[in-house]
């Protein structure tokens, strides 16, 4: 798994390299090069972005960020991933963020609320919930409609959560009542009691479902686009450094960002 | 340090002669200053914490049905872990104070071990025990046994991690008593029971009941392993730690309000009964 995920990112780093250079050898010199399009000149690109990024992008933007620092050498990103309320808070309280990348458009509406941020944000994925199943199907779960039966051990996100609270919206829509076992506060302790098999199913995100690979067998169900999660990327307003911001957000709404994400099961915004 | 010319006699016991009227405190005057800024550091985020509290809306907040939910399981689990850390760690204590033997290093750290473990590691252990595809799990499932998503696997979370506190602080109490009053009863002809019930416990009350106030107060503010473990739902598993966890996604000041209802239980707990045994061992 590690080596995997090492090796694709090598090779998109060396991917991107290659766009890279060539971008620069069609072109007189580096200084005008249009590699990075409307971003601004090339050189100008150094130093560190710091992006704050939804915890379920965790995979997806550290591949993004070996891609990034590739095609613009002298440039370094950091990420921090968290749920994307604890990172409103952080940055409503004053934290070095350069660009943020929220799980809902209702957190990323808290900091343009705020009038924290500069200019508007962009949505670059959309993310539906699935069903996550122990790989041998204990339940024999096939629908939503499976999970509201008797003595079907269910686990959730709690309401309060943006998972949990597409939940709800799914269980609105085909009148199922589920009667979990569990609602919990973040979807990565959901996909837990599905893996370590104490659960018979939880509702978590298809990119949760790919991410655990083997560990468990996703069930997509046709309600899943009654609660669809966008998800918005957007530059902080006090980043000291706002080119190298806008030139990593339009790596992730580009081409290149929309392959990975939707490698990993991200669909288009 | 020099002795004043009005010095008390030298027989003179307790009180020393330094300082004129006033007793020698054995504290250096330097050190109030750290000592002035370590509480500073424990007492300023509380303190923040208040400032915070949106008094306003601080009653309903706290006794919405959630909030009471989770402070009445709280305190529910609570006690039964803290009758559980008694049960089994006033033998374990007296196992280990009282009879040295091959390997009780190794089992004493195990013991104290979950003080250090982060509750997180404490609870993916107790899942790999008592979960469904757990060591113990799956006979208990046979015997129709379900721990997983219980009340019951809040109390076994709790006092997985309450139970050190119950052993270390009977443990030093034993030591600290000593053995000569129970070899005195046994050579006037107690059997070992009746020494433990007459002599050793009434001698360790106090640190018996210091324990299990420790005990209790760290399974009321236990988090990690029963979110691991236990699960959260409403009333059955979600605990007032949880239930702050999960409010603070959505609504700040029942976050607030929560946990400074959960510092004053805690307070209480532990300012109330905690001084006792001190008292006592003084009278």
């Amino acid at each position: 798994m590690r080596i995997t995920r090492r090796t694709v990112t090598a090779l998109l780093a060396a991917g991107a390299l290659a766009a890279g250079i060539a971008g620069c050898a069609g072109n007189a010199g580096p200084a005008s090069s249009p590699a990075a399009s409307n971003a601004g000149a090339a050189p100008s690109l150094s130093g560190t972005v710091t992006v704050y990024a939804a915890a379920s992008l965790k995979k997806t933007f550290t591949e993004l960020a070996s891609a990034f620092e590739a095609a613009h050498p002298g440039t370094k990103v950091t990420l921090n991933f968290a749920g994307s309320s604890d990172l409103v808070t952080q940055i409503t309280q004053g934290a070095p963020a350069d660009v943020f990348a929220s799980a809902d458009t209702k957190n990323m509406a808290k900091l343009s609320d705020a009038s924290l941020l500069d200019g508007e944000p962009a949505n670059f994925a959309t993310n539906v919930l699935e069903i996550a199943v122990p790989p041998a199907n204990p339940a024999s779960v096939s629908s939503f409609a499976d999970l509201a039966k008797a003595g079907v051990k269910v686990v959730v996100c709690a309401p309060q959560v943006p998972c949990g609270a597409a939940a709800e919206k799914v269980e609105k829509a085909t009148g199922a009542t589920l009667k979990p076992v569990s609602e919990e506060s973040s979807v990565t302790d959901v996909l837990g009691k599905v893996t370590s098999g104490e659960a018979d199913a939880g509702l978590v995100y298809v990119t949760d479902v790919k991410t655990a690979g083997s560990k468990v067998k996703g069930i997509p169900f046709a309600e899943a686009d009654k609660a669809v999660n966008t998800y918005p990327i957007g530059t902080v307003g006090s980043s000291k450094n706002k080119e190298l911001a806008r030139a990593f957000i339009e790596l992730v709404t580009g081409s290149e960002g929309r392959k990975v994400l939707a490698d990993a099961g991200f669909g288009a915004p | 340090m020099t002795p004043s010319p009005d010095a008390s006699p030298a027989g003179s016991p307790g009180a020393s002669p330094v300082g004129g009227g006033h007793g020698y405190s054995g504290v250096p005057r330097w050190l109030y200053l750290p000592a002035a800024a370590g509480a500073l550091f424990v007492m300023l985020p509380l303190v923040a914490m208040l400032v915070k509290v949106n008094w306003g809306q601080f009653i309903p907040l706290v006794t919405s049905a959630a909030s009471l939910d989770a402070l009445g399981l709280s305190l529910r689990t609570s006690a039964a872990s803290t009758v559980v850390c008694l049960v089994f760690g006033v033998p374990l204590a007296m196992v280990l104070a009282r009879r040295p033997f091959r390997g009780q290093r190794l089992l004493r750290a195990f013991v104290l071990l979950p003080l250090v473990l982060p509750p997180v590691v404490g609870g993916i252990a107790l899942l790999y025990t008592f979960g469904r595809q757990g060591l113990l799990g799956k006979s208990l499932e046979l015997a129709g046994v379900q721990i997983a998503f219980s009340t019951t696997a809040v109390v076994l979370a709790q006092a997985f991690v309450a139970l050190p506190f119950l052993v270390v602080s009977l443990e030093g109490s034993l030591r600290t008593a000593g053995k000569r009053y129970e070899a005195v009863a046994a050579t006037l002809g107690a059997g070992p029971t009746t020494v433990l019930r007459r002599v050793t416990l009434p001698l360790v009350m106090p640190g018996l009941v210091s324990g299990a106030v420790l005990s209790f107060a760290r399974s009321l503010g236990e988090f990690g392993a029963t979110l691991t473990f236990a699960g959260s739902l409403q009333g059955v598993t979600r605990t007032l730690p949880l239930e702050i966890y999960l409010e603070r996604e959505a609504d700040a000041d029942a976050a607030v309000a929560l946990s400074l209802l959960l510092v004053a239980v805690a307070v209480a707990v532990v300012g109330l009964s905690y001084r006792k045994p001190g008292r006592q061992v003084a009278a």
